[in-house]
């Protein structure tokens, strides 16, 4: 590849990575403050993160935040994975077109409107606001996201090996268990954390399907910012993208050893 | 007697009116929608024979291969294994085990574990899975490869994993789909011969889908040679090759010569064919034809002799010019232009380094051949 380090490439890569992650970098300075105030550098510390793990009420949020996410997410992958097995393998049933539209309209539908329409049927049905509605409402909301992911792996799998498994005398059953499952089972992971994030991050569907006792971290974060950005409110973001940014680090990492990895077998095994 | 070609080992049920067919297809038809892939065939396998059903892509062979194996149903007609109707018995029920043309090995178990596979489903107790895998790690000489995951190893690597573990249950039939057709051209007249020898030491029945004639000729006891979903005919390699019954099959195996003509007279033994252009031939008869119908006599290029000066002795005799000659180091092939116009192929073994009788582009040219050396085609 010829790569020039002109003057313009430099400035523009510059503004670009400025532009995506100085906030960012601002608000991880910050969190380090040791000035009440928000905006004003007063020296380094570190007594925010203390203070924050002596806050019982974004320790609470954090905590429901992580149950609803690994219970939605959870969830989410299982009718993800079957919704995208049954739109691969049963190309044609009545009503294919429509359980395909349906399964896929959340990934398009404005979250204030999925919000709003859960907040009216939850409603309509007599169920109390709390960790159980905003578990349901993540649940339709990444679902279909889960389902994106693991069609397209789908879609590539070679039908051969499950044919191979059944002649050599496995039931159908045996045979998802053993063969289909393992193989398409990094996408299914990937739609696991996929799901995992987006309930992590939602602020919009949740304010409206959560209740009393069940106030997740971006909810917290967003009211209690209203009320003025503190520090210890830094200090939770920083912890935050920390998390984040460490899992798809491993996770990238551990991707691109395999790839390589692979990629070295198979020349060795070319060569014999 | 007269025999066709040389005949592997004493082993021809097929002659033997008594011998009790194995697999049989009866009358199958398979639809897929509005195509028809298989068309009302009929076909019998013996014990223990290696068969091959030979035919270009999409003439349907692949789709009797997954019907014997259980991944589709016949539209219409019966497969019978050893006696039984196998309708309806699923693909996991069955006594045959196949050889999948990708090779299909599960990506994330290693070697081992995939020859285990079919074992483990059968309940098969641990310790007789591990002596029985390691039996079959030897069979195909990959004992050292046994702990490898799939894409670690290489094409070859790959068949042989693919062989033992359809081998392993030791099914009453092997099917094997393309079983070579991703190896390289060396490598593949190799393992033909590993094949052969695999099947005669387990005694097993093959049935080998092919469209490489050599391959089929190569391995098969007997090939049936596919059409559009139909039988064009069922013989032995040397038969095939020798005596087709069709212009299809003559043409499908190997290189022809095709004299097209009308029967002109007709003795006890020889019938005299007048060809468009003036030009006769003798042959031996093959069957009592009306004077006047349309008739061909088929010919392989290396039954034909060529040489510059007219043969005393030959009962057919044609005189043409050399159009192109192209030498293949074992033997050189001439194409000849008859006078009348027609194009003929004749090969010649380069038995000795120096030819006595050369022949050059546009050297005059006498093609004469044996009235018995070709077959008369009707259809």
């Amino acid at each position: 590849m010829n790569t020039t380090w002109s003057r313009f490439n430099v400035t523009s890569i510059v503004l670009g990575f400025a532009f995506l992650y100085l906030p960012i970098v601002l608000l991880i300075v910050f969190s380090f403050n040791e000035s009440k105030l928000v905006t004003v550098w007063g020296g380094f510390s570190t007594k925010w993160y203390v203070s924050l793990f002596h806050n019982q009420g974004l320790m609470d949020a954090t905590w429901v935040t992580a149950r609803v996410g690994v219970i939605s997410a959870t969830v989410a992958t299982v009718l993800g994975t079957l919704a995208a097995l049954t739109l691969t393998r049963y190309t044609r049933f009545r009503g294919r077109l429509l359980f395909s539209g349906m399964v896929f309209a959340p990934l398009v539908m404005p979250e204030v409107i999925t919000g709003l329409s859960l907040l009216l049927l939850f409603v309509a049905v007599g169920l109390d606001r709390g960790f159980l509605t905003v578990t349901l409402a993540h649940i339709t909301l990444t679902m279909c996201f889960v389902a994106v992911v693991v069609q397209s792996r789908l879609v590539s799998f070679d039908r051969s090996l499950e044919e191979a498994a059944m002649d050599l005398g496995a039931t159908p059953v045996k045979t998802f268990f053993q063969i289909t499952l393992p193989v398409i089972m990094p996408a299914i992971v990937s739609g696991w954390m996929l799901a995992f994030t987006l309930s992590l991050d939602d602020l919009v569907i949740a304010s409206f399907t959560s209740g009393p006792g069940a106030t997740t971290l971006p909810m917290k974060i967003y009211s209690q910012v209203r009320l003025g950005v503190t520090p210890e409110i830094n200090a939770a973001c920083t912890i935050l993208i920390a998390v984040v940014a460490v899992g798809v680090i491993i996770a990238s990492v551990a991707n691109k050893r395999r790839e390589v990895q692979r990629q070295l077998d198979e020349r060795a095994a070319q060569r014999g | 007697m007269k025999s066709l070609g040389s005949i592997r080992r004493d082993f021809a049920p097929w002659n033997d009116p008594n011998a009790k067919p194995y697999i049989q297809f009866d009358n199958v038809t398979k639809k897929f929608g509005d195509f028809t892939a298989v068309n009302n065939l009929s076909l019998t396998i013996f014990e223990r024979e290696f068969f091959a059903l030979l035919g270009a892509s999409g003439c349907g062979k692949s789709t009797l291969l997954r019907m014997l194996a259980g991944f589709e149903e016949p539209t219409a007609g019966r497969i019978l294994l050893d006696g039984q109707d196998l309708r309806g018995i699923p693909p996991y029920r069955r006594p045959v085990n196949m050889m999948f043309q990708s090779y299909a090995l599960f990506p994330h178990m290693t070697v081992e574990n995939n020859i285990a596979f079919g074992l483990k489903q059968d309940g098969m107790p641990k310790p007789e899975i591990a002596s029985r895998v390691a039996e079959m790690l030897k069979l195909v000489k990959l004992e050292q490869f046994a702990k490898r995951k799939p894409h670690q190893l290489s094409g070859g690597q790959r068949q042989r994993v693919a062989l033992a573990r359809s081998v392993a249950k030791r099914p009453k039939v092997l099917l094997l789909d393309e079983p070579l057709g991703a190896l390289d051209k060396k490598l593949r007249e190799e393992t033909q011969f590993e094949l052969m020898d695999l099947q005669q030491n387990l005694g097993l029945t093959f049935v080998v889908v092919t469209h490489d004639q050599e391959e089929a000729m190569t391995m098969a006891d007997r090939i049936a040679i596919i059409d559009k979903g139909e039988v064009m005919q069922v013989a032995t390699p040397a038969e095939v090759y020798e005596a087709p019954t069709s212009r299809f099959v003559a043409h499908f195996v190997g290189n022809v010569n095709m004299f097209e003509g009308k029967v002109a007279e007709q003795t006890a033994n020889t019938t005299r064919i007048a060809g468009s252009s003036g030009a006769q031939i003798v042959v031996d008869n093959a069957a009592k034809t009306a004077a006047g119908a349309d008739i061909v006599f088929a010919i392989r290029p290396e039954k034909i002799k060529i040489s510059s000066k007219k043969p005393a002795d030959a009962v057919n005799a044609l005189e043409g010019e050399v159009y192109d000659i192209a030498y293949l180091g074992d033997m050189t092939v001439f194409h000849v232009r008859l006078d009348d116009g027609q194009m003929v192929r004749a090969s010649t073994m380069n038995a000795a380094r120096i030819t006595e009788d050369p022949l050059s582009w546009n050297d005059r040219a006498w093609v004469s051949f044996r009235p018995d050396a070709g077959v008369v085609l009707t259809r």
